[in-house]
């Protein structure tokens, strides 16, 4: 299949940062033909000036940085066993467990070490390659990392918006505020336990002749429910050249 | 001497020169800006959220209405993530395919941006002429998908069907004259490859046109030149991309420096600015609707010699064809599978990037192995410039404003998510 091997300009870019980061940076096998790293929290800043001013890395460029909440990662919502008959519905359980039953973890082979994950892009121009880099916050009542503002302004805004998002904090941001949601708003709505449809709507209240917010009147509904299939087709052995 | 304080002023969201529903909080010295913040998220849906709870393939359409000037880039890269975990590659028809769009959604977006830049700054014709070629491209769009804006054109494995042998043509109708409906139909006798390639001829003209009224039109000049200045390496900084970057001089494009689909087959050149300031920008941006041209033409000649499939056959992936449903039941079995739950995307996560009008688009996907992405961050390209408009606009007149906006080629759709 194509793309799924590192080229060979990403298995020299591995070396390097394999020399010389040794065990600060471990990386992360299951993104195809790209590079991720996992970086501690407390080396952070420390790797990410060395990517940066280091003259074979190069990283000059801050592209993405975004907040990642793993806590229902591989987790379904389709119940295979034990469904009754009392329609569509009959299968579809909420993803937190709300009958009691145990949430199945059967689908994902990986299992994320920590709740909240900050995922960082990096690009060079000069040495023209890309870099992921994922830091778990430890603490999930309080997820707490240093900003990198002060490597790439770049990251100014989207510290921002992985706070308002995800309630992610950054220590040493210049002005954590909220982005994306409205002014007063409470909560982080990225967070899985968040509902899609939100807490509270909002309209127009003639006889009070002002905007009132309310809590909201329409019931979450699952359209389609998440389902982990096992598939052989992608399986290591098979994927690559095993029916050719 | 009395005492003199600073002027705070609102500017937008209700404003036409906002683009959309921009709040900029200005801190004035008389008319000079000491600080801006902008107020972002009037338009947030959360789209990435929204995109978590439904298969794969039910959020290409919400792709379209990220960044509404250029639709079909959008999708293309969310469709190119999704393959990169599915490990596909589509046919070469596809690729080239999409090419022929992603550059047509190229030009679409530098037109409505020169149209409403030229506007906001007091060129009115601008926004007349751009829309006049606008409409033909739309046309494009409306004949191989059906809709005039959001495509959803874009499929994983491929592109939604292959190109239309027939132009749709305008009817008769008691406001149009028979000699007028000729004219307007003399394009549209043919294919669509056709339509293309006499827009494709037609257009160079046109640019032409735009800058004998711009380019050394001295007003534009002096609403341009030496505005909003940013040096390279502050823009490397402030994780500029496209237009914004290269108008400061450095040479970067994805389709020449990380080709994806078939760009490393197109000859073009990529333009770059000297002075990083608004002029330089539009000369740039001016330039790439003629270099766009340039790869539509080869598009179309490579598109007309080679006919084929235009999406993968895989039906796992792809659903099948409505004529093989009829007597077969595999095909009936895929088809009701893929459209009541999708496909299941093997764990893992994926990063693509394509050269979108703007910018750098990029698409970050997370998958559990599940039949929805478990996380989908958009990297849209017109969040980090928006975020640099406080350093751009520091120490200009409150008219310059509207320039920068102009010039950062804002779209909220696609900032605010």
């Amino acid at each position: 299949m194509a793309g799924t091997q590192l080229t060979e300009r990403y298995s020299r870019l591995a070396e390097t940062v394999a020399s010389r980061f040794g065990e600060r940076l471990s990386r992360m096998t299951d993104s195809p033909g790209e590079l991720t790293y996992v970086v501690e929290p407390g080396s952070l800043l420390e790797c990410c000036r060395e990517l940066r001013d280091d003259e074979s890395l190069g990283f000059e460029m801050l592209m993405d940085l975004c907040g990642v909440d793993y806590s229902q990662y591989g987790h379904d919502e389709w119940r295979t066993e034990g469904a009754t008959a009392t329609g569509f519905s009959r299968g579809v359980f909420e993803a937190a467990g709300d009958d009691g039953q145990p949430l199945d973890m059967a689908g994902a082979a990986w299992e994320p070490p920590a709740r909240f994950a900050v995922v960082y892009h990096l690009l060079s121009i000069t040495r023209n390659h890309r870099l992921r880099l994922k830091v778990f916050c430890q603490d999930a009542a309080a997820p707490m990392l240093d900003s990198v503002t002060g490597i790439w302004a770049s990251a100014d805004w989207y510290e921002r918006e992985a706070f308002d998002l995800f309630g992610i904090l950054f220590r040493g941001h210049p002005d954590l505020r909220r982005l994306l949601t409205d002014y007063g708003f409470i909560g982080h709505p990225f967070r899985k336990d968040f509902p899609l449809i939100g807490n509270v709507e909002m309209r127009y209240d003639p006889d009070k002749g002002r905007v009132v917010y309310e809590p909201v009147s329409i019931e979450p509904r699952t359209l389609v429910p998440k389902v982990i299939r096992d598939d052989a087709r992608y399986e290591s052995g098979l994927k690559d050249g095993g029916d050719a | 001497m009395p005492e003199i304080q600073n002027f705070t002023m609102n500017f937008g969201p209700q404003h036409p020169a906002a683009h959309g529903v921009l709040r900029l909080v200005l801190e004035m010295d008389g008319e000079v800006i000491q600080k801006a913040d902008p107020h972002v998220g009037l338009l947030h849906r959360a789209t990435e959220k929204l995109a978590e709870s439904k298969p794969y393939n039910q959020s290409i359409g919400y792709m379209d209405r990220l960044d509404y000037v250029s639709m079909m880039c959008n999708e293309h890269g969310y469709v190119l993530a999704i393959e990169k975990l599915l490990g596909i590659e589509p046919p070469e028809r596809a690729q080239y395919i999409r090419v022929l769009f992603d550059e047509i959604t190229r030009i679409l977006n530098h037109l409505i941006w020169l149209g409403a830049h030229g506007l906001d700054i007091g060129a009115m014709t601008m926004f007349l002429y751009c829309f006049r070629e606008r409409e033909d491209l739309m046309d494009c769009y409306e004949a191989v998908s059906g809709t005039r804006m959001h495509a959803t054109y874009y499929r994983p494995g491929g592109v939604y069907r292959d190109l239309p042998e027939q132009m749709p043509k305008y009817q008769k109708s008691a406001k149009r004259s028979a000699k007028e409906m000729a004219r307007l139909n003399e394009a549209r006798e043919g294919s669509l490859l056709d339509f293309v390639e006499a827009f494709a001829d037609g257009f160079p003209a046109r640019i032409d046109e735009y800058e004998t009224l711009l380019t050394d039109n001295r007003i534009w000049k002096q609403r341009t030149v030496n505005i909003a200045v940013v040096p390279p390496e502050r823009a490397m900084q402030l994780g500029f991309s496209g237009p914004m970057l290269r108008g400061s001089g450095i040479p970067w494009d994805l389709r020449k420096t990380q080709p994806y689909e078939v760009y490393d087959r197109m000859d073009f050149d990529i333009p770059v600015g000297v002075n990083g300031d608004c002029y330089d920008r539009y000369l740039v941006r001016i330039e790439e609707m003629r270099q766009s041209t340039k790869i539509i033409r080869q598009c179309v000649d490579w598109l007309r010699d080679n006919p084929g499939s235009v999406v993968l056959e895989d039906r796992k992936i792809t659903p099948p064809r409505r004529i093989e449903m009829k007597d077969d039941m595999e095909s009936l079995i895929h088809h009701f599978k893929l459209f009541t739950e999708g496909y299941c995307v093997p764990e893992g996560e994926a990063y693509a990037a394509v050269e979108h009008p703007k910018g750098e688009f990029g698409v970050y996907l997370v998958s559990d192995g599940s039949n929805k992405p478990y996380r989908l961050k958009v990297r849209a390209p017109g969040f980090p410039h928006l975020a640099s408009m406080n350093e751009m606009v520091q120490g200009h007149m409150l008219a310059d404003v509207v320039a920068v906006i102009g010039t950062q080629d804002i779209v909220f759709g696609e900032i605010d998510r």
